[in-house]
């Protein structure tokens, strides 16, 4: 429904930022490097990083599916995945 | 005329904080109904009624510590004739002022309080034993049909008083720790909230080290079909209604346990309680540090979606401190995944008074070796920590046994 929507790299890492920002608020993100492994670096349960998905999927249209969950463990992975696929 | 108690949620609690009251004199309140919001060592819990009636008075003032046991409210009962005489000490109306403190934390005592007669539903089986063990019935909380209380829930209150009961003998110095009432206004700090958390966690871990002889089981469980299936399923999904591996196992693990039934219940005065009905504890950690276990009541009668709802909601509400009452006094048995956190196994202590804990660490893949062959699978370490006054290896063997049989049909886990 958003998807008409056009993103560029940049309002992705902001849009990813914001949703994670939601799920561990004491994380300080400027630590968070491009090729970090997201989840173990900020210490996301796979209960709060399915939620993340849920938030990603309602901004960008793009419903990532269980296979695909390696190519987008790192900022850098995710964001090149959403702009394939948007 | 019943007094409603400040609730025990959970072996551990002393004394709950009064923070809110969501009714008043006058009100009409339902069974299930949520009356009262109180500051614990488990976040803020939401005390719910367990009878139909109308709130005669407020016995405490918001900001007011309560011991558990102590009179917090008057309920009377619908419909009940207003002969009984009223209690010699009702005080006046609605008095808002906090009742003088019980000093000691005497009050948690079993009051034979009059629960007969008015709306409570109660299984005859049930009644009887509440009498034998000296259970307040209209201080019990009721999972049966319609919220009626069965022989479950009695034998988890008296199990829950007698921890309690122990606990209080227990802790040293509950003195230091009694401020007068209402002195300042609610809000613990999060560093005493913290400490609070830590010293309740301490208290139910010493005591399970203490008192109960821990064996430890594992076993090694083949994923592959499980994770396949539950792929299958997520893809027909959309994302918001995804499963995660956890309804999986907690519903393996019910479901074992209707087979082998000696590892759900409680340990009370030295004999095993094996309760009917299965409310698996789900240990849920919080990211400031610590954990709750709340109840996902009747797992094994749920499907994968009530099970996937129920997941969610109990994960946002403990994380928000936003739990209720019989979510942080039913479980039975508790499940403990700390898969995500990248450990293969997990080796429990058990939360007394149950006689048994699950733990789950992290999918891995593993070399594997079937008919023959060696090949890589997803593999999950499984492990059991009972309690050898109540069972032995033998049981907690075959209840592994059973919970990998069930994980390797998948789409049978979720059939009635």
């Amino acid at each position: 429904m958003v998807a008409t929507q056009t993103f560029n790299k940049e309002d992705l890492r902001q849009l990813i930022l914001n949703q994670l920002r939601g799920l561990a608020p004491e994380a300080d993100l400027n630590y968070l490097r491009p090729y970090d492994d997201i989840r173990e670096t900020l210490e996301i349960d796979s209960f709060d990083f399915l939620n993340f998905l849920i938030g990603l999927a309602k901004e960008t249209g793009v419903e990532i599916p269980e296979k695909d969950y390696g190519k987008v463990s790192t900022l850098e992975g995710l964001i090149n995945y959403l702009l394939a696929h948007m | 005329m019943a007094e409603f108690l400040m609730p025990s949620l959970g072996a551990d609690m002393q004394s709950g904080k009064l923070l809110e009251w969501l009714v008043k004199p006058g009100d009409v309140v339902k069974r299930g109904q949520v009356i009262a919001v109180v500051g614990t060592e488990k976040g803020d819990i939401e005390v719910e009624v367990f009878e139909e009636g109308v709130v005669r008075a407020l016995l405490a003032a918001p900001g007011a510590e309560m011991p558990v046991g102590a009179p917090i409210a008057v309920i009377e009962a619908v419909g009940e004739a207003e002969k009984v005489a009223a209690p010699a000490a009702m005080p006046a109306a609605e008095a808002k002022t906090p009742p003088a403190p019980t000093p000691t934390v005497k009050a948690a005592e079993p009051v034979a309080r009059a629960a007969n007669g008015h709306r409570i539903r109660v299984s005859p089986l049930a009644r009887k034993l509440a009498a034998e063990l000296g259970v307040d019935l209209s201080q019990v909380q009721g999972t049966g049909p319609q919220g009626a209380i069965d022989k479950a829930d009695v034998e988890r209150a008296a199990a829950a008083l007698k921890a309690q009961r122990e606990a209080q003998q227990v802790v040293p110095a509950p003195a230091a720790e009694a401020p007068p009432p209402s002195a300042k206004p609610m809000d613990k700090s999060s560093a005493e909230f913290q400490a609070s958390m830590r010293r309740a966690i301490a208290l139910a871990m010493a005591r399970s080290n203490r008192d109960i002889p821990h064996y430890y089981l594992e076993t090694r469980i083949n994923m592959a079909k499980a994770l396949a299936w539950m792929e299958a399923e997520n893809l027909k999904r959309p994302i918001q209604n995804r499963l995660l591996p956890a309804v999986l196992l907690i519903k393996a693990v019910a479901k074992a346990l209707t087979r082998v039934p000696q590892l759900n219940g409680y340990w009370v005065d030295d004999a095993l309680q094996v309760s009917e009905a299965i409310h698996i504890g789900f240990a849920i950690a919080l990211r400031q540090g610590g954990l709750v276990t709340p109840a996902i009541h009747h797992a094994d009668l749920k499907s994968a979606d009530e099970l996937m709802e129920t997941l969610r909601d109990l994960i946002m509400r403990t994380r928000a401190g936003r739990l209720r009452s019989s979510e942080l006094t039913g479980a039975t048995i508790t499940v403990t995944s700390l898969g995500d956190m990248g450990v293969e196994k997990v080796f429990g202590v058990i939360y007394p008074p149950q006689v048994a804990l699950v733990g789950f660490g992290k999918v891995t893949e593993e070399a594997w070796v079937e008919n023959g062959m060696i090949g890589v699978r997803p593999v999950v370490h499984a492990t059991l920590a009972g309690d050898h006054r109540a069972t032995d290896g033998r049981t907690g063997a075959e209840f592994l046994d059973v919970l990998n049989r069930l994980l390797q049909e998948p789409e049978a886990l979720f059939n009635a």
